[in-house]
């Protein structure tokens, strides 16, 4: 039975469910609803609640623990020698679970029966043909311990499926006759809906702590098995990048240091277009511009917040390396070699910060209060004199708030420094030369082939556990910074 | 403490410091003031009083041109200020404040040091020529908005580290650093304590010898204490103006009389 | 006060400062600098305004000029007929097709001398132009035996470099020789553009169609990723919406002033600004390599997305709770309704405007995203067909508007540049579409307390 319809099932014994609860209740008073305790769909929903809530629960559950515990248990079955020199026991499990989908197809398709299929004296040679021969793709030598675990994986799986249906609806069913049983004219239904409902608001709010642990642990346990492939010394201080992706990446230097150099390097000309322009169009538009002008030039400038960042990586790219490259390039100043450089990048990615820095700073100034203007005014400072001397220093906490978040946003930004920064790793002081940075290299290991298990693919989780970390000390830092700073003038 | 040097009192008759002529204000389309004509006396300190949204605060702003920074805002008639129309094209708004300085209802320190906030507007006008003089100019004006005793020990403390009372006083002592000829005051006591007060009161009265001071008040009682002269608003006009005692005692309109009297306000 | 003896007549004189009795209507000259330098700090910030709309401009430039020539394709149109006989023979020919393309050159030949035109045309040059045609023409007239000896309509495309000239890629100029394409081939195609054979039509195909392989820019649509995209968006959808408002009545109506409530605060507040990339990372870390979700599928996109725009609907939405007045609340608890009662049929009902129009930014901004799907393999070349149902929609591989975009951008063939310009026209299209129909709600909605 497929997932879909088990999750239709229980629905549908839910709202069975919900119409027993109130008509049970309606009878227990004998129709008059004046003398339940709560209104009639109260009793309803707790029946309708309590089949469906733990059944989704529990199927949730089994869904995130099946394909961990038969992982488990299939690659106990596969021998040490059967994981090939080049190889490593993921691609060999990936492989079980593709000869498993194919005999699954095949059955389905009804080229193979269900004993062939699950028959552990078949010969292999013999099975790999039918499936061949039943059009489902099967890597070229099926070994004898792949095949069985395949089969055994196949057998678990289903088991597992059957076994979780079969919980799942008695689940559904037992939590049904729960709710109508203690459905009497005196039950509290309401209350307990509505805790019920209270419960179900706050799991949702533990989502958020839920991604932040998963994110924590995903980047931790991949990172500490880097880490025990290749030296954390040598990560964090090694001047070179130049992964190898023959011999499973032994040969590789993976120092993060060029990565982190051309990271604050383009963040940095980044942030020195983006700081500028940004607070004094804020200055401007918050303190200047008449309602007119402001009305439509603010929109306008959050335009450029909302283009989605693989335009500018476009953009930076095809229009803006291209322009670079004819001023400074060797039919001009000859100090720029391709289109793609930390200029182009850092540049690119200043004007998508521009609206991000001035509308927080507008923001951060409109809450400075208007008696300390007023203050100025009345001892004839003029408007110049009062912004730069009694607004912006009242809001500096504030903007350096703003220009931390903006910071954090160009570290981690990916798409911009991918297509405009180029791939070269290298430790540079001219920026119009091409670099790279941790976000891009995330991407290229992450997006080859490469297995999982070998260094030069798990030092991208070590690569993202340094920007996490960096990023987040700088949120924390601006938020905390953001947060004083308002709570000063509420 | 209101009785005024004879030499004062003649030059008074003679001369009036402000002159508002048949002046209207507008919100957009709100008519906020109409007609008022006014004479302000130098060295003394007049009090506008009247109900809320009487527009006292709103005229009080248009002495400076405050209500420059309100975009919707329009006044029409004239003011002079010795003889000077503030409204010419000529006055640039920046010098004539330099010249009616100005306190606030709720006490603003900028979030600066006791000192900066003083020498900010000797700093930005140029008034001194080097630090010694800076430091006597904000001496003396701490000296004269009576803080001095309290503040020279913390000068390099943040001004809004200081009581409501100290506050308002530093932004008093602020202003007189400009060395104004006017000093107007909207409500500079509602958000003070009486005692507080009590100190800022006694500081209007002694700034009056030096400059022309005009004080909105929502108390009749310190407009009373403080005032040589006093004006009644209501509704945007200015019903009775005259000498203080005048105005409490013998009141001449109807309106005032219930005011001063308590039916309404 | 020793001051208080001064004499009225000098005003308040102060040690050092000048006595300021001077006119208003001079201007002094510390004044008129000051003035100048006000002017000159306003000038700063108008023309910081001014830098960033001119950015805009230049960027909006660039989209359209470069992106619309790939809602364009150039096509060559012959009308034809072949006899029997000349089928005939054709086919006792060794090489079959070339007979057909001399049959084809010399219908163009014909053609080109009718509307008074003569340039020399060899099979070379037609090659390089459309490509070879012969077996196109082959296999027409094989599988329509009952087309010979009437006129027939081809309607061939155009190759890339063809295509380049038409729409401006390709010039005269520039252009070197090569075995694509070669400057006298040039005078062939402006003779067939004037005798009306080649044309310059719309390319349906660029958005119904699929990504082709590399070799293939004039075949590559972007049909298929929208297709993806949508599929995404769907989970997006009905995850963070209904997540997204529970969390938020949760905080902002429930949650006890505690340490645990904080923690999630500011949980939320520091995920918003978490980099996208690290979301990916999560979504290949827990539900593809621990959940062993399928690879490249709009599902397992859509999960990670809807981690990633959680914390936005959610603080917009609270933010909308926010602006609906307590009194409201007291009303509705007066009348004697619980707290839970109070909220699901007066605040939310109240909130929703204001909380749709955050879910559609918020969905906005998930839509062109692209880092975290580059790594769940939702690259642009698996987008190879449209899926065959609803769940293999959600399950199949596929790629996203964004990822398809990169895809192209990364590959080498300039011709897919501009595939890539057009592919952002169109996911700028939706999402000015998404975002009017954001602006509209709020209008509408709106409601000021």
């Amino acid at each position: 039975m497929s997932l879909f319809w088990l999750v239709v099932i229980v629905l549908a014994i839910a709202s069975v469910g919900y119409v027993a609860g109130r008509a049970r209740a309606l009878a227990s008073v004998g129709g008059d609803m004046r003398d339940l305790h709560s209104l009639p769909s109260y009793y309803g929903a707790n029946v309708a609640m309590k089949a469906a809530v733990p059944a989704f629960l529990i199927l949730v559950v089994w869904l995130l623990v099946q394909p961990f515990v038969i992982h488990a248990s299939i690659s106990g079955m596969i021998p040490e020698d059967a994981v090939q020199e080049g190889s490593s026991l993921g691609l060999v499990m990936a492989e079980v679970r593709r000869t498993a989908e194919g005999l699954e197809n095949a059955v389905a398709s009804g080229q193979m029966n269900e004993d062939f299929a699950s028959n552990a004296r078949a010969d292999v040679n013999d099975i790999t043909a039918r499936l061949k021969e039943a059009g489902q793709i099967v890597t070229s030598r099926i070994t004898q311990p792949v095949m069985r675990a395949a089969q055994s994986y196949r057998v678990m799986v289903s088991a597992g499926d059957l076994y979780m249906t079969i919980v799942v609806l008695l689940a559904a069913i037992a939590g049904a006759l729960w709710g109508i049983r203690e459905t009497t004219h005196e039950f509290r239904a309401r209350n307990t809906v509505e805790r019920g409902i209270r419960v179900i608001l706050f799991s949702a709010a533990l989502i958020a702590v839920l991604t932040t642990l998963g994110i924590v642990l995903s980047l931790v346990f991949n990172t500490v098995e880097f880490f025990r492939l290749y030296p954390a010394m040598d990560f964090f201080f090694g001047l070179t990048w130049s992964p190898s992706f023959s011999g499973r990446g032994g040969s590789s230097e993976l120092g993060i240091l060029p990565l982190l150099w051309g990271t604050f390097y383009i963040s940095f000309v980044a942030l020195a277009v983006a700081v500028p322009v940004g607070l004094f169009a804020a200055v401007y538009l918050s303190e200047y511009a008449g309602s007119k002008f402001r009305a439509v030039a603010k929109p306008m400038l959050e335009i450029l917040a909302g283009i989605p960042t693989i335009v500018y990586g476009l953009f930076a790219l095809l229009t803006v390396g291209p322009m670079l490259l004819s001023v400074f390039g060797d039919d001009g100043l000859g100090i720029m070699k391709a289109g793609t450089a930390v200029m182009t990048a850092g540049l690119v990615m200043g004007i998508m910060l521009i609206p991000f820095v001035s509308s927080l700073s507008d923001d951060i100034i409109n809450a400075v209060p208007q008696a300390m203007r007023d203050g100025s005014y009345g001892l004839g400072a003029t408007k110049s004199e009062t912004v730069k001397q009694v607004v912006l220093p009242a809001a500096l906490p504030g903007i350096v708030g703003a220009i931390l978040l903006a910071a954090s946003r160009a570290i981690g930004e990916t798409m911009i420094v991918v297509l405009g920064a180029g791939a070269a790793a290298r430790l540079s002081l001219n920026p119009f030369e091409a670099m790279t940075t941790v976000t891009a290299k995330i991407v290229s290991q992450l997006t080859g082939d490469a297995d999982f298990a070998s260094p030069v693919a798990l030092v991208a989780f070590a690569l993202g556990m340094t920007l996490f970390v960096v990023t987040l000390g700088l949120n924390i830092v601006a938020l905390y910074i953001v947060r004083k700073y308002r709570e000063q003038y509420d | 403490m209101n009785e005024m040097p004879n030499l004062e009192q003649a030059s008074a008759m003679t001369t009036s410091k402000i002159s508002a002529n048949n002046v209207q204000v507008y919100y957009g389309d709100t008519h906020a003031i109409r007609d008022v004509n006014i004479e302000i006396q130098p060295q003394s300190v007049t009090a506008f009083i009247g109900p809320s949204g009487c527009g006292k605060s709103t005229f009080l702003r248009t002495l400076n041109r405050m209500n420059d920074t309100i975009d919707i805002c329009r006044v029409e008639g004239t003011i002079t200020i010795d003889g000077e129309d503030i409204y010419n094209a000529k006055v640039d708004p920046v010098q004539l404040r330099a010249k009616v300085g100005m306190v606030f209802q709720k006490p603003n320190p900028f979030p600066k040091s006791i000192y900066d906030n003083v020498a900010y507007g000797p700093r930005i006008h140029g008034l001194a020529r080097n630090k010694a003089e800076l430091d006597d100019i904000v001496a003396s004006s701490l000296q004269k908005a009576g803080l001095w005793e309290e503040a020279k020990d913390r000068l390099d403390e943040p001004g809004t580290g200081m009581s409501g009372g100290q506050q308002q006083r530093l932004c008093i002592a602020r202003a007189i650093a400009v060395s104004p000829e006017v000093i107007l005051m909207d409500e500079p006591c509602s958000a003070l304590d009486p005692i507080a007060t009590a100190k800022v009161e006694e500081l209007i009265d002694e700034l009056r010898e030096n400059y022309t001071i005009v004080i909105v008040t929502h108390s009749m009682q310190q407009a009373a204490r403080v005032s040589q002269r006093t004006a009644f608003f209501h509704m945007g006009v200015l019903v009775e103006e005259g000498p203080t005692e005048d105005i409490f005692t013998n009141p001449k309109d109807k309106r005032t009389q219930d005011y001063i009297t308590g039916r309404f306000g | 006060m020793t001051d208080a003896t001064q004499s009225p007549e000098t005003g308040p004189a102060q040690t050092g400062a000048p006595v300021k009795s001077k006119s208003l209507y001079a201007l002094d000259n510390l004044t008129r600098k000051r003035n100048a330098a006000e002017k000159r700090f306003k000038f700063y910030g108008l023309g910081a305004v001014l830098v960033g709309l001119f950015f805009l401009v230049v960027l909006a430039t660039a989209i359209i000029s470069e992106g619309i020539p790939a809602f364009t394709r150039t096509i060559v149109e012959v009308e034809f007929t072949l006899t029997q006989d000349q089928y005939d023979t054709a086919e006792k020919e060794l090489f079959k097709t070339k007979a057909y393309e001399q049959f084809f050159i010399g219908a163009l030949q014909k053609q080109l001398e009718e509307s008074g035109m003569s340039v020399p045309v060899d099979a070379a040059a037609i090659e390089r132009i459309v490509g070879k045609t012969g077996g196109t023409i082959r296999e027409y007239f094989k599988a329509n035996p009952g087309a010979l000896g009437a006129p027939a309509e081809f309607e061939l495309a155009a190759s890339s470099r063809v295509d380049g000239y038409m729409n401006g890629r390709v010039t005269r100029v520039e252009m070197t020789d090569s075995r694509f394409l070669q400057a006298s081939d040039l005078d062939i195609v402006d003779s067939l553009v004037e005798a009306g054979i080649i044309k310059t039509v719309f390319n349906w195909n660029f958005i119904t169609g699929a990504d082709s392989g590399v070799d293939n820019p004039g075949g590559a649509g972007i049909g298929a990723s929208v297709v993806g995209s949508f599929f995404m968006m769907l989970v997006v959808l009905f995850l963070s919406l209904p997540i997204g408002v529970a969390a938020s009545i949760y905080l902002e109506e429930f949650a006890p002033q505690n340490r645990f409530t904080d923690l999630i605060e500011v949980n939320i507040s520091n995920l918003a600004a978490v980099p996208s990339i690290v979301f990916g990372i999560l979504g290949l870390a827990v539900f593809i390599q621990f959940m062993h979700l399928p690879q490249s599928a709009p599902l397992v996109g859509g999960l990670v997305l809807t981690l990633m725009t959680l914390p936005t609907i959610i603080i917009s939405t609270r933010a909308s709770l926010k602006a609906v007045p307590p009194s409201i609340r007291d009303a509705a608890l007066g009348v004697g309704a619980s707290k839970m009662q109070s909220i699901f049929h007066h605040v939310l009902p109240l909130a929703m405007p204001g909380i749709l129009t955050g879910t559609i930014i918020g969905l906005a901004q998930a839509l062109g995203e692209t880092a975290p799907l580059l790594l769940i393999g939702m690259v642009g070349f698996v987008a190879r067909g449209y899926p065959d149902g609803v769940i293999a929609g959600f399950i199949d591989p596929n790629s996203a508007m964004p990822a398809q975009i990169y895809t192209w951008a990364a590959r080498a063939d300039y011709a897919f540049y501009e595939k890539a310009w057009g592919g952002i026209i169109v996911l700028l299209v939706f999402l000015l579409t998404m975002n009017i129909l954001a602006v509209i709600l709020r209008r509408r909605f709106e409601r000021r307390w």
